[in-house]
């Protein structure tokens, strides 16, 4: 690939594109339905070919971030627009982009009314999403961080359940309600480095005293977005009310931003107050995985369910970063990715079956497995991937952050693996009565097995979910080199500080 | 050929599993059944190659993991201790798969079944060939999720889908401590790999992790793990449950196989268990009370299967006093031996169920023997080999376990001695009750099942009489290399005993009456039965009503279901409702929306600047978006 060749901003504005022209078609509504419809689909799929060139180009070996691009924006201000991928970024960028065209296919029937405007606030989405994880600077990366709200906030707003404003008032302020602290710890980073620019800012070094203050301005946005515990609970409401694609997209990508942010911001720029802070976030983890483990237990609606899990799943992550060791990290950024792919696989998973049946009720179904065998096999290797079956994406993560864990705490690793047994529980507990059972409920015994285009959706994700689990190689390898700079950067800052204190 | 061995099954499992439908049950089947043929034919070659002429062997098949100096293969390790298991594993599973194609004839879903079946044979064998900790419990829950599906077989009962989740969640328990298990020895070695760990326990011995010696604590946690696939005390309660799912699984996974993972498990880990003494009695006291436990249970049970599932969860306590006292090969040879008998009478049960039109209920069977002659016939040579009658093949094995505790001279082994002969006593009443009442007596079923009553086609009866050729020989034959005075050659190293470790020789050294004991208790509990339910028939029920309380106590197995579902099980539900129900929409939600209420009056009062209306906020924010746009334009054209 040409270094000067702007991928990335064709990755990120090119859904754009695609947006305007569904805008500028005219006609019948059915016709722009269907035209929208397959726009939006080329458009994302030719966003996603053109996104595997991050795939093949990336150099592993680097820590460096690559494809960068960098312009003058606001010179005065020292804000720029620089764009560009490290290993910890590279793989969120694919999979947002691989994940939209399975959303765009799997909202090719159930979305019958204002088509174009859903096409298009898909498309203006992924242009958020991808941009966010391709900013390398704080400004741009707020406005791409914040923009990802609004056209998820419309999704669930307007094509989503019945209660969906509510929904969507909570999710929309609870989200920016911490970010607004965020906004707060930005401008002080400006204020005080004098630049945005992210890479710049790695080199500059955040007084120890204000560390503190920042972390926890940090926090309030990124504990939102993850979810943490205690404040998860607009996502099982949006999660209930939005619609299937909008959960993949939710629980696949949006909550993957604030484990980034942590990522990206919170462990390089503020190693003191990450590190003296780390306790804390292991018993929020630790509490988020068994309790919510447990809600979800008792849970009667298959997606709130599925909601509740991720807020466990999003526990092990934030568990895995904050163990400061190479295999946490690692094990944390797979759980990422392997929790988009497979919790997006159930929650379409439940789309399957809402559509046909319009009732996200368990106690809805039942014998299931009897006409739909096909559905069932399906279900069954994403339950078990959420189980965290070794062979299965999630088992590596679970694994890597559990070993970590233990090198910080037993006690935090044997709360952290507690889920394993839970997990089984509740996702079992579902499995067995939305497909096992005896099939009575005279509607269900005339349903109709996968269609050939749910199985186009699904496929991806089962190859991928296998894939992840049994050569997890080709992922890790990706962000290895970035990791471990991350965590010499780490240890080097707090040794500086400890020679300073001799 | 290695590999053959291995992925066969698997093979087998993907084409019945997907292309079942397409194919045909026959030929779906069939090829499942050819698949597993092709893997017993590997699998007996490898157990050639590596153990009779001594090559073991490892291949590396991928790499599987790469983090920070943790490194992880896909590897196939072939030496002695995975080859008896491999070919062990993949003979019985074959005469399983060849007897299921009988019984499962009047089936739905054939191509499902065997699908299973096979899949679990590949993940049972990926678990013994496994070369580190993390295949090992790849193939660990492997083995777990195709339990699940093949208990949950009937996925239509609920009693089978209640077995299948407690089968798994009970698993995972012990799961959880094979995990932090693994986790601690990565964390002492830096490495999870076998020939790692093995070659480095001696420099650790001194290692202590939160003020535990850290071997002791690495072998206690990975014991607890194999509780929990072993059904041992405490983590049984799935064991007896599980045989909800079709015969042949029973026979396959709660007898031959899944349930020795943990037995295996332990001999495999016997470099860590050696220099881990207290954990090793634990081992010994938690196996010799299960042991002892399960068969009293066994003796008052009234389901066929359910009978023959606590003496499998006996026999394993058998194992575990074994491996507790350092006699691991002793141990494996009982798990080999003991697959081939216990096959073979849950294979023999499912031929009865089948002859009585799926009654499984003792008390409604009687006056069939001369019906089905042949079962009858492999019954007799299973709970003669199961109860250690001399020349059969439990007595070989069994025998030396007794022994090898009594020579350990120790308290806990004594413990397990007595336990052991107790329970040997019992588990031969028990089998010889299941065999009188099953079998002779007047009939107990209506006239309708009687005329029923039919021996088993001959795809059924070839596995049952190739089994019980096993029952009877495997003992006799294989004791010189297993345990006898061949036993350094075979084993070639692949278990380890430590240099104060003397029990393989102590054991051949012990007193006359320790060897023979176990015969005779055996005969006492055969004859105890043949009084009980031959000649006095009313002995039994008075004995019941004069002790009700002990005979409550063992029916309802001592109470384990219920005193879980009330520690537990009630527990989990109440906290998931209160979390809930309190804590998520009262209490988190609450403040929120209180505070959501409080600046909506304030804003009410002050500004009308606010609509409220977050779509007016969307749109706001929508302008903000477009004017960092204007301004990024703006200055590029500034640039130009």
């Amino acid at each position: 690939m040409n270094p000067g060749f702007p991928l990335l901003s064709l990755l990120t504005f090119l859904p754009l594109v695609g947006a305007a022209i569904i805008l500028s078609v005219r006609g019948e509504e059915k016709v722009v339905a269907q035209n929208a419809r397959w726009t939006a689909l080329w458009t994302s799929i030719i966003v996603f070919l053109l996104s595997l060139a991050l795939w093949f180009g990336f150099d592993k070996s680097s820590a460096e971030f690559q494809f960068t691009e960098e312009v003058d924006w606001l010179p005065d201000f020292g804000i720029g627009y620089h764009m560009g991928v490290d290993g910890i970024s590279v793989l969120f960028v694919l999979l947002s982009t691989a994940l939209t065209p399975l959303c765009i296919l799997a909202s090719w029937e159930s979305i019958g009314t204002r088509v174009r405007e859903y096409m298009i606030s898909f498309l203006v989405l992924e242009t958020m999403m991808v941009g966010m994880f391709c900013a390398l600077d704080l400004v741009l990366f707020y406005v791409f961080f914040e923009g990802v709200l609004i056209p998820m906030f419309l999704i669930i707003g307007v094509w989503g359940g019945p209660r969906r404003v509510y929904a969507a008032m909570k999710f929309f302020l609870y989200t920016l309600a911490g970010s607004v602290l965020m906004l707060l710890a930005i401008l002080w980073l400006w204020y005080n480095a004098g630049t945005t620019d992210i890479p710049e800012l790695f080199a500059y070094e955040v007084p120890r005293a204000v560390q503190g203050l920042l972390f926890f301005a940090f926090l309030a946005s990124f504990a939102v977005k993850v979810p943490m515990w205690p404040v998860h609970t607009w996502l099982p409401d949006a999660h209930v009310e939005a619609p299937t694609a909008g959960s993949v997209i939710l629980a696949g990508v949006l909550l993957k931003m604030g484990a980034y942010g942590f990522l990206r911001f919170s462990v390089p720029l503020l190693p003191f107050a990450s590190a003296e802070y780390a306790p804390l976030i292991f018993a929020l983890s630790v509490v988020a995985v068994v309790y919510t483990s447990l809600v979800a237990l008792a849970q009667q609606d298959m997606k709130k369910l599925i909601a509740y899990s991720s807020v466990a799943h999003m526990g092990i992550v934030t568990l895995g970063i904050f163990t400061f060791t190479p295999q946490g990290l690692s094990g944390a950024i797979f759980t990422m990715l392997a929790h988009g792919v497979v919790s997006g696989a159930l929650f379409l998973c439940v789309g399957v079956v809402y559509d046909r049946v319009h009732s996200r009720e368990i106690a809805r179904y039942g014998g299931v497995a009897k006409v739909m065998p096909g559905y069932a096999v399906l279900f069954m290797l994403f339950t078990m991937a959420s189980i965290g079956l070794p062979g299965t994406a999630n088992f590596v993560g679970e694994f890597l952050v559990i070993i970590a864990a233990w090198k910080v705490n037993p006690w935090v690793a044997a709360g952290g693996a507690s889920g394993m047994i839970l997990g089984a529980c509740y996702m079992l507990y579902l499995y067995r009565r939305v497909v096992f059972g005896k099939l009575e409920k005279p509607d269900l015994k005339v349903l109709a097995d996968l269609s050939a285009r749910e199985y186009v959706v699904f496929a991806p994700l089962v190859v991928l979910t296998i894939w992840m689990g049994i050569y997890p190689s080709s992922f890790l390898s990706f962000f290895e080199a970035s990791v471990a700079a991350l965590l010499a950067r780490h240890e080097a800052a707090l040794n500086v500080a400890k020679l300073a204190g001799m | 050929m290695f590999v053959g061995a291995i992925f066969f099954p698997l093979l087998g499992a993907f084409i019945s599993g997907f292309f079942g439908r397409l194919l045909g049950d026959k030929v779906a089947q069939w090829t499942t059944v050819l698949c597993m043929v092709l893997a017993a034919v590997c699998g007996v070659s490898a157990f050639m190659q590596v153990a009779m002429g001594g090559h073991p062997e490892t291949i590396v098949l991928l790499r599987w993991m790469d983090v920070g100096g943790l490194q992880v293969n896909w590897a196939l390790r072939y030496d002695t201790l995975s080859v008896v298991m491999v070919a062990m594993v993949t003979f019985i599973s074959t005469l399983i798969h060849l007897y299921s194609v009988g019984y499962m004839s009047h089936d739905h879903t054939i191509p499902r079944f065997f699908a299973y079946l096979s899949l679990f044979t590949f993940m049972m064998l990926m678990l013994v060939t496994a070369d580190n900790l993390a295949q090992l419990f790849f193939g660990w829950e492997g083995v777990g999720l195709a339990s699940y599906l093949l208990i949950g077989y009937w996925y239509e009962k609920d009693s089978a889908n209640k077995a299948a989740m407690k089968a798994f969640i009970v698993n995972r328990v012990g799961d959880l401590f094979f995990m932090l298990g693994l986790a601690l020895t990565f964390l002492t070695f830096g490495s999870i790999e076998f020939p790692v760990i093995f070659a480095a326990v001696a420099q650790h011995t001194n290692d202590t992790y939160l003020g535990i010696n850290s071997i002791e604590l690495i072998g206690v946690l990975l014991f607890l793990g194999a509780c929990g696939k072993s059904a041992q005390l405490g983590l049984h309660t799935w064991l007896p449950d599980a045989m909800e799912g079709p015969t042949p699984v029973s026979a396959l996974i709660h007898a031959a196989t899944m349930v020795t993972a943990g037995v295996f498990l332990m001999a495999r880990m016997s470099p860590i268990m050696e220099y881990a003494p207290t954990a090793l009695m634990i081992v010994t006291v938690v196996g010799a009370s299960t042991a002892l436990f399960a068969a009293t249970i066994g003796c008052v049970q009234n389901d066929i299967k359910r009978i023959i599932a606590y003496s499998t969860c006996s026999q394993l306590g058998y194992m575990f006093f074994a491996i507790g006292v350092g006699a691991y090969q002793v141990a494996i040879f009982h798990l080999f031996t003991h697959a081939f008998f216990k096959a073979l009478l849950f294979l023999g049960a499912g031929s009865v169920i089948h002859a009585m039109s799926d009654e499984q209920d003792i008390r409604k069977m009687g006056g069939i023997w001369t019906k089905i002659p042949v079962t009858y016939l492999v019954m007799w040579i299973g709970n003669l080999a199961l109860a250690g009658i001399p020349l059969f093949a439990g007595y070989y094995s069994k025998d030396a376990i007794l022994e090898a505790a009594f020579a350990a001279h120790s308290g806990v082994g004594t413990y397990a001695f007595v336990c052991g002969i107790i329970a040997a006593f019992l588990t031969a009443f028990y089998s010889w009750r299941l065999l009188f009442l099953t079998f002779h007596g007047k009939p107990r079923a209506d006239h309708h099942t009687m005329e029923h009553v039919h021996e088993s086609p001959a795809v059924m009866l070839v596995p049952l009489l190739l089994l019980s050729v096993g029952a009877v020989l495997t003992g006799y034959v294989f004791a010189p290399y297993f345990i006898g005075e061949l036993e350094h050659d075979f084993w070639h190293g692949a278990i380890f005993n430590g240099a104060h470790n003397h029990i393989m020789h102590a054991m051949h050294e012990v007193p006359e009456w320790v060897a023979l004991a176990p015969t005779v208790v055996g005969v006492a509990g055969i004859a105890l039965a043949f009084v009980f339910y031959m000649l006095a028939p009313a002995l039994p029920r008075a004995l019941a009503n004069g002790l009700r309380p002990i005979y409550l106590f063992l029916l309802n197995k001592w109470y384990f279901d219920e005193l879980y579902d009330f520690l537990f099980v009630r527990p989990a539900m109440w906290l998931a409702r209160v979390f809930w129900k309190v804590g998520d929409a009262k209490l988190i939600d609450g403040m929120p929306n209180g505070a959501a209420a409080l600046a909506a009056d304030v804003g009410r009062g002050a500004v009308r600047l606010q609509t409220g209306r977050v779509a007016n906020y969307a749109f706001v924010m929508l302008i903000g978006v477009v004017i960092f746009v204007s301004l990024f334009l703006y200055s590029l054209f500034k640039g130009a």
